[in-house]
């Protein structure tokens, strides 16, 4: 992994300490509730399909600390991390996993469509490549309605080679629409490595094509992903249209819980973990800062299972929903006044 | 009352709605610089600035950010240009818009509009002739309706664009430069509501959009000889008027369904199978159905005239349900 040298205004470093540790404590928090998914998915606790964002923490948290509520993200099958980062309750994202009445879908989607948009979490996707032209979208609502909101779309280098990529880009450029493309590079889609299924050497190197920015950080850094967000959120906020980040990083688990992994080594896996890891890169970096000791790291890990275990303990103790509410939702108005549209 | 082309009956709706309600946009491809091929954008740029848009050629993009614009305080109205086009936007027609309400638990509202003009019209052949209706009307989660005339248009298209519910809208395009009766006041299109073109007591049809005129032609002449027809023009495909149509098959005992998609698969099976669960033992004779022939629009005007259904085949199909010689 090498990234293209990009030098964006050196925002972090100039953070108050308390926000550093806050992105920390998002790192942590994310990296604790899927920790814990993936047990409780392995016991059988939680049906269905799970996919994990361990290993990639740094993007969704050094990414969501520019934006706002009022801000939207569309995310991915991978979107737990997201979720968390935008400020979604882990209870209710918890109990959305566990089929719950009380989740954010009312157990309608599940982990692969965890949404909250009361913090602009306009949700997850189960169509790869499927969030390109809702956050176009949303971009465009923002520019119509004359506000500074921006939309930032995640996507997987796997999803970069839809053809969604290639008409939302072109087009949030020729308007300019505030519209950040993040790009997750966590070097497979599935079982395809990289550099089988990848055209370009970077997924930002397709920027080009569209006359907008593109850069290559290192995901794994929260610092790097947080200057460049800063810098490319703030140009779509003042109208400078769309850009394009990379972010290079890797899936230290399998695709889904239950992957064989038959794809790559033991021992690949074993070097990143080792070596990459973004909770560990980060905090050696607060404590040779001085912002954060032993300590205080472990009251982070604390406060965060606690938090997890008191989201699953109230996504277990919530009731299933009741059969018959799998006819509600599916329009504005009540099933009662069109009885035709759900015979 | 006035007469209005149906292609000015939509473009007086999109005004009316875009000067209600600022929110309300409309793009698609080459309406601004054109005013759309049937002239229905004509007039909407010089008042509307960047609220009407010229889309590049990107249907992926128009139906996908239609989806996301909605989702986040606007009412896109998102021109398909034509219906046959949607194919390319398969998926964030049916995964994404149709769903997005249903799997996240109805967190927001979907107000979108998707105009898709379709129907036979100059041998335009199999890529530009289409009625999809069939496509998507297995789709939980969209609204389809289609107007037969320019004041349904107009209403239909006003009541569309202030549902909180994805909307598609089929506008054929024969009856674009079609004049007919528009009242001058403000009134709204029900949508869900068939109404009935022409009572009658011998057999019911079952019609929308171009062959709601084709079938009263036929009526017309049937009357001459005595036979009684009922028009039933649907104006919403999905969900369907069920009970108006139940009533009226309940009292004449015969039905035949006319569209111009293919037969197979197509929304007259569905509209046939509620009749025999719910109207069995009123019927007389088996529900006809009458639509294009099961191949694709071909090209030459001899072959396309034979795979389009006909008004001699809606007259045949009467004449059937009436248990008379052909
Ligand atoms: C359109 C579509 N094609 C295929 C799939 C099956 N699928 C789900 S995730 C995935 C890999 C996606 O890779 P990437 O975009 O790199 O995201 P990652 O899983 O690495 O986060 C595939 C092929 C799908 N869900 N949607
Ligand atoms: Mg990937």
């Amino acid at each position: 992994m090498e990234s293209t040298q990009a030098v964006f205004p050196e925002r972090y470093i100039a953070l108050p300490s308390e926000r550093k540790m806050e992105l920390l404590r998002t790192m942590i928090r994310i990296r604790t509730f899927e920790t814990k998914v993936e047990e409780l998915f392995l016991n059988k606790k939680i049906p269905g399909f799970v996919h994990l964002y361990i290993g990639e923490e740094a993007i969704a948290t050094g990414v969501m600390a520019n934006l706002g509520k009022e801000d939207w993200i569309t995310s991915t099958h991978r979107g737990h991390g997201h979720a968390i980062a935008k400020g979604a309750q882990t209870a209710r994202m918890m109990a959305e996993l566990f089929g719950r009445k009380t989740g954010y879908c009312k157990g309608k989607g599940g982990s692969m469509h965890i949404a909250d948009f009361s913090v602009g979490m306009l949700g997850a996707n189960g169509v790869v490549g499927g969030g390109f032209n809702i956050a176009v979208g949303a971009a465009l609502s923002a520019q119509i309605r004359r506000t500074n909101q921006v939309a930032v779309c995640f996507f997987g280098d796997g999803a970069s080679n839809r053809g969604t990529f290639h008409e939302a880009l072109n087009l949030a450029a020729i308007w300019k629409l505030p519209v950040l493309f993040v790009n997750e590079n966590n070097q497979y889609a599935s079982t395809t490595p990289v550099s089988y299924g990848l055209s370009a050497q970077h997924v930002a190197d397709r920027a080009k094509g569209y006359g907008i920015e593109g850069y290559t950080v290192d995901g794994n850094d929260v610092r790097q992903v947080y200057d460049a967000a800063s810098y490319l959120i703030g140009r779509a906020r003042e109208g400078k249209g769309p850009a394009l980040l990379e972010c290079l990083t890797y899936r230290v688990k399998g695709h889904y819980v239950g992957d064989p992994e038959k794809y790559r080594t033991r021992e690949e896996v074993q070097k990143m973990v080792n070596e990459r890891d973004p909770i560990k890169l980060f905090s050696k970096v607060l404590m040779e800062e001085g912002t954060l000791n032993d300590a205080g790291l472990a009251k982070l890990y604390a406060e965060a299972e606690e938090e997890i275990l008191a989201a699953v303990a109230f996504a277990e103790s919530s009731p299933y929903p009741e059969p018959e509410e799998a006819l509600e939702d599916l329009f504005s108005f009540s099933p009662k006044e069109f009885p035709e549209v759900i015979a | 009352m006035r007469t209005i082309t149906f292609s000015e009956a939509t473009l007086e709706a999109m005004r009316e709605e875009m000067r209600r309600d600022p929110t309300v946009f409309v793009y698609g491809e080459d309406i601004v610089r054109q005013g759309g091929i049937f002239g229905q954008f004509k007039g909407l740029p010089e008042e509307f600035g960047d609220r009407i848009r010229d889309v590049p050629i990107s249907e992926t993009a128009i139906v996908g950010a239609a989806l996301g614009a909605a989702l986040t305080g606007t009412r896109p109205v998102a021109d398909m240009h034509f219906a046959d086009f949607i194919g390319v936007a398969f998926d964030e027609l049916a995964n994404q818009i149709a769903k997005n309400r249903y799997m996240f638990g109805g967190q927001a509202n979907i107000p979108l509009v998707i105009r898709a003009p379709d129907g036979i019209i100059n041998q335009a052949a199999a890529q530009h002739s289409q009625s999809v209706e069939g496509w998507l009307q297995n789709i939980p989660g969209l609204i389809i309706v289609a107007p037969s005339s320019p004041a349904t248009a107009k209403g239909l298209l006003k009541s569309a664009i202030r549902l909180n519910d994805p909307v598609i809208y089929f506008e054929h395009k024969v009856l674009y430069p079609q004049k007919g009766p528009v009242p001058e006041e403000e009134y709204l299109t029900p949508i869900g509501k068939a109404e009935i073109r022409r009572p009658g007591r011998d057999v019911t049809i079952v019609t929308y959009s171009l062959m709601v005129q084709k079938c009263e032609e036929v009526a017309t002449e049937l009357a001459s000889e005595g036979i009684d027809v009922e028009i039933i023009d649907l104006l919403t495909l999905k969900p369907f008027d069920r009970a108006t149509v139940l009533e009226s098959v309940k009292k004449t005992h015969r039905c035949v369904v006319a569209h111009e998609a293919v037969v197979t698969g197509g929304l007259g099976a569905e509209i046939a199978a509620t009749i025999q669960e719910q109207a069995f033992w009123w019927l007389d004779a088996p529900v006809l159905r009458v639509g294009a022939k099961n191949v694709p629009i071909p090209f030459s005007p001899v072959l396309e005239k034979f795979v389009a259904p006909q008004k001699d085949d809606v007259r045949r199909a009467v004449y059937r349900v009436l248990h008379r010689e052909v």
